[in-house]
């Protein structure tokens, strides 16, 4: 039985899709860059370095419940639509290239037929509309339907167009571009609750924007010392509170999170809280700054927990305590002793993100060898899975994985000495309600969905 | 065949139908605008079932397409074409779909030809279709179309029968507690205009409270869209209702958690002010005001500051030197010396308007050593607004209490490193040379406009060779002779051509204010001399200048140009050649 292996309270997870080329060569603008759920889980958009954007949609013909039955659970995404958001360019004022890749989505909430989404790279932030559009007629007055033109003396009477229904098709439109507001490496974007306005973050600012307004943005937080080599600290992401249209938070390199509050003040500079761990001296290291970094933050969808990343840990901090998270998972605690060579080969600066699920109780993030872990905050239980394409049988329950420190293997144990540091999960999402997991593996992206009884 | 001329007369309008949904946006556009053209040829019967029902179903355009459909369908002449006002409820289908798109711009036209199309509308169809048309978008599953239901209460309310004036609240009332924010907001917004078509009582009894509501509003950027509603209503109750149920709101929204909010409160405090009325203004608003100019937020205090001549101006006279003296000066004085510079720009704009109010003595009591520190500011731009306002200060002071301090803050202006601000200066050196008179300009401003004449900015020689026109202007063409031409003609000889030009461009304007007699005499022979120069770009000018002279010179005097100008006409350069010829043509014309 697939099921045997499961713990209790364990999601079976069973593989559904894996997207992209099944050739081991991989290029470059393939390897995916970011992974977003819309609001409803109906959509699912990824990024990759190649400045493309692809929107999945979620499969709807299977979603039509009858009487006879219920609806089947709806987990295959179809592509929708595809689309060039940027293009790599050139600052011939700066003498630098600005890479296409696509650092961060964000979905504005539906207000209507069409899909609106945020998409960024390192400088400019663009917004995309997805429509549908009819873009053939027939009944026309001056060509027949078979597109042959008619003879003037043949029309005696005017005729109105009418639609052809099967030739719908998706269109990705610029709608407005928001440019030279940033000096640095833009790294977040987030919509406010507010559904009118968005901040986006580089490494040292952040800024406020209005969706329909692409000639000004206002500066709300500037963490740029006056001389730069005092420097000690940058901003490396940033993201709205989900209620609360007033409140965002930062996290920095140094590991702290701070929350402003802009009822306060039009310049955030001074924050209301900041969420803090002291360090514990007896941990310091050489690496210890650069492991404190924090990667990724997520406010929880209630709003009252606040996910963090850093390199070998996910902190779960709950709004009203500053001084020390409420929960802490390493992810990965069989590297500490192996930093330096991961100093070398670049993999400690590896930025890795996280998600929670649906109802907050549990929460997602990615590490090494394609692995990726789910932490159960309720049951205190972790579970590490693999994304592989020999998995890719439909239907076959996910099994463990564990990473041993030495000695023998055992089937789904790996020796960390033989983890694959180029197969890294930096991207993984939850789907908004159902349990339906976004993994981004370089240039595949896999899916999985609870197994339905 | 008798048919087929008609038919050809077919075609132009078959091609533009068939363009309505041709793949260049352009030619979609083109035929959308002229859709009554069509509407026309179809006749009133096929427009409304054919034409209108094929517009509401095709609504998957690009906005610029959309836009001008809204616009057309709303367009008080499209009504005919429809068979009248009986029918003009058929419009209503394409703009209510219209009304749920996306693009803000597209929804607000539709909206505001639905508003238009309401005025055609019969009292029948008003509550047959129009107020139905509302319920739905009211109801919509998107808030896009929620929000654009807010803005069409206030049309439809008044000729509504009373069980149906009572649903439109309370329809209203749902969308002022609506789940997005963005409806909060559109109902916040329209909040003003709906309470202007309501009956008092209904006033009182449910709008006043959907006001509260919105005041009290989590989010606050839907508090702040309540304090706007705030001036609206005050302006429709009477006073013992606005004290009971606007002030407190007021005064709260004043002291809101929220800057953007007290923000909101400051930039409307006058419109505000106007509405409650001298007597509620003297109790509860002075106070509020003087907290706001003391705001933690800087952008608080500079939008008080902005209003503070305008909010002063308007209070009652038995109270006003009162009211100013006590509550506002302690906070204006901080504000001369706020940390920064924006508070203290608003408040340099405006400070020099509160000496008529204030009168004589307490100018030169309270406000005078303001002015005098605002003049000495770090920030240029504080010194320039100072300067720019100093007409209604030299009204009751006169200037001489300040030209000590002034001579010194202009100079340094004048000589600033930015060129932008010796720009803004120059504008207001007539206004100076008026304030201050002709002797205390010659003595010290005078050479200072010389010098701009050879500026190294482009700009700040134009402008100041405009700014010499206006002074020969106020002192006179004698006074231009002896303190500027002199100068001005000298640079004549300067070894740089662009000096020489400045010669040039400067009579060019002179030439206008200075007598004939001065033209003739002291301007003629040096710009005869620049016409010789080796530079071809000031030769061509000085002939176009030479124009201009013999407009305003005498015949007798005009025949001495002509030597000169068939030189000019000879040249090399064909600049030079044509320039000339205009002249020549000029000569001849009066010549004759």
């Amino acid at each position: 039985m697939a099921m045997a292996g499961l713990r209790t309270g364990e999601i079976p997870w069973c593989f559904s899709q894996v997207k992209g080329t099944i050739e081991d060569e991989v290029t470059d603008a393939d390897i995916i860059s970011t992974v977003e759920f819309n609001h409803d889980g109906e959509f699912l958009a990824t990024g990759d370095k190649g400045g493309r954007v692809v929107i999945f949609q979620r499969d709807s013909t299977k979603g039509k419940a009858s009487v006879s039955s219920p609806p089947m659970f709806r987990c295959d995404y179809n592509v929708y639509s595809t689309f060039q958001s940027h293009e790599p360019e050139f600052d011939y004022l700066k003498s630098l290239e600005i890479e296409e890749k696509i650092n961060q989505i964000s979905w504005v909430k539906h207000s209507g037929s069409s899909l609106f989404l945020l998409t960024t790279n390192d400088k400019t932030i663009k917004l995309w509309k997805i429509s549908e559009r009819c873009r053939r007629y027939n009944n026309l007055n001056t060509i027949t339907d078979e597109g042959q033109v008619k003879d003037q003396s043949s029309i005696t009477q005017l005729k109105i167009p009418q639609k052809c229904v099967e030739e719908i098709t998706v269109e990705a439109l610029p709608r407005r571009i928001f440019s030279n507001a940033h000096t640095y490496h833009i790294n977040s974007i987030s919509v406010n609750s507010d559904g009118a306005t968005y901040l986006s973050a580089d490494d040292l600012r952040i800024n406020v924007w209005h969706l329909e307004n692409t000639d000004q943005s206002f500066n709300i937080v500037d963490i740029k010392p006056a001389n730069m080599e005092e420097l000690t600290e940058v901003i490396t992401a940033s993201v709205f509170h989900p209620i609360n249209c007033n409140e965002f938070i930062y996290s920095s390199s140094k590991g702290t999170i701070r929350l402003c509050d802009m009822r306060e003040k039009a310049l955030c500079d001074q924050h209301s809280k900041s969420f803090e761990e002291p360090e514990d001296p007896a941990n310091k290291s050489f690496f210890s700054e650069i492991i404190a970094s924090i990667s990724d933050i997520k406010f929880s969808h209630s709003g009252r927990y606040i996910l963090s990343r850093d390199y070998l840990t996910v902190k779960v901090w709950d709004v009203n305590m500053e001084s020390k998270p409420v929960e802490v998972y390493p992810v990965h605690d069989f590297l500490r002793s192996r930093l330096c060579a991961l100093y070398e080969n670049d993999s400690i600066f590896d930025r890795f993100e996280c998600g929670w699920n649906g109802d907050d109780s549990k929460v997602i993030t990615g590490t090494y060898n394609n692995f990726f872990r789910i932490f159960d905050r309720s049951l205190k239980e972790d579970y590490c899975y693999e994304a592989s394409r020999d998995m890719t049988t439909l239907g076959l329950t996910l099994r463990h994985k564990r990473v041993t420190p030495t000695g023998r293997k055992r089937k789904d144990e790996v020796n960390v000495d033989s983890l694959d540091f180029s197969r890294k999960i930096l991207h993984a999402a939850w789907h908004p309600r159902d349990n339906i997991l976004a993994i981004a593996a370089t240039n595949n992206l896999y899916l999985f969905h609870e197994q339905q009884p | 065949m008798a048919n087929k001329e008609g038919d050809n007369s077919l075609y132009p309008i078959a091609v533009l139908i068939d363009e309505l949904r041709n793949d260049d946006v352009q030619l979609r556009l083109n035929s959308i605008r002229k859709l009554s053209t069509i509407a026309l040829a179809l006749g009133e019967e096929r427009t409304r079932s054919e034409l209108l029902p094929f517009l509401t179903d095709t609504l998957d355009d690009d906005d610029e397409v959309l836009w001008a459909l809204a616009e057309q369908l709303g367009d008080k002449d499209f009504v005919v074409f429809v068979g009248g006002p009986s029918y003009s409820y058929t419009l209503l289908p394409p703009l209510e779909s219209l009304a749920t798109v996306e693009e803000t711009v597209v929804r607000d036209k539709a909206v505001e030809s639905l508003r238009a199309v309401s005025q055609q509308i019969t009292k029948a169809h008003m509550e047959e279709h129009f107020v139905p048309m509302i319920r739905r978008l009211a109801n919509g599953e998107w808030f896009t179309s929620r929000t654009s239901a807010c803005g069409l209460f206030s049309v439809a309310y008044p000729s509504c029968s009373d069980a149906t004036k009572q649903e439109l609240i309370q329809i209203y009332r749902n969308l002022t507690s609506d789940d997005t924010p963005m409806v909060r907001r559109a109902a916040a917004g329209k909040l003003g205009e709906f309470a202007k078509a309501l009956e008092p009582e209904n006033l009182k009894q449910h709008l006043i409270l959907m006001f509260h509501n919105l005041a009290n509003d989590e989010q606050d950027s839907v508090r702040l869209l309540a304090v706007e509603a705030c001036s609206f209503i005050a302006n429709l109750l009477e006073k013992e209702d606005v004290e009971q149920f606007v002030i407190p709101t007021l005064t709260s929204a004043a002291k809101d958690k929220s800057w953007r909010v007290r923000y909101m409160v400051a930039d409307k405090f006058t419109e505000l002010q106007k509405a409650v009325g001298p007597e509620l203004t003297k109790t509860n608003l002075v106070h509020a005001f003087a907290s706001l100019l003391k705001d933690p937020e800087a952008e608080v205090r500079a939008a008080s500051s902005n209003r503070l001549k305008e909010f002063c101006t308007s209070l009652g006279e038995e109270y006003r030197s009162e009211a100013i003296l006590t509550q506002l000066m302690p906070c204006i004085k901080q504000l001369a010396c706020d940390a920064n510079q924006h508070v203290k720009s608003a408040l340099a704009s405006v400070i020099m308007g509160l000496s008529p109010i204030m009168g004589k003595d307490n100018t030169i009591e309270h406000l005078l050593p303001l002015f005098l520190i605002q003049l000495k500011d770090e920030c240029p731009e504080v010194r320039l607004n100072i300067i720019s306002s100093l007409e209604s200060v030299n009204k009751v002071i006169g200037i001489s209490q300040l030209s000590q301090s002034l001579l010194p803050a202009i100079v340094e202006l004048a000589e600033d490193n930015k060129w932008r601000v010796r720009l803004a200066i120059i504008e207001y050196m007539p206004l100076l040379a008026e304030q201050l008179g002709v002797t205390v300009f010659e003595e010290k401003l005078n050479e200072l406009c010389m010098q701009w004449l050879v500026d190294s900015v482009y700009a700040i020689r134009e402008a100041a060779t405009v700014n010499l026109r206006h002074l020969v202007e106020k002192f006179g063409s004698d006074w231009a002779r002896v303190a500027i031409l002199p100068k001005v003609l000298g640079m004549a000889q300067n070894p740089s051509y662009l000096h020489r030009m400045t010669t040039l461009f400067s009579v060019n304007l002179l030439v206008e204010v200075c007598s004939s007699e001065v033209v003739q005499v002291s301007m003629l022979p040096v710009v005869l001399r620049l016409a010789q120069d080796p530079v071809a770009n000031v030769r061509f000018n000085a002939a176009k200048t030479l124009n201009r002279l013999c407009q305003k010179m005498d015949g007798s005097v005009v025949k001495e140009v002509i030597p000169c100008l068939d030189t000019l006409l000879k040249d090399d350069d064909v600049d030079v050649r044509y320039f000339a010829e205009e002249t020549m043509n000029t000569v001849k014309a009066q010549e004759s």
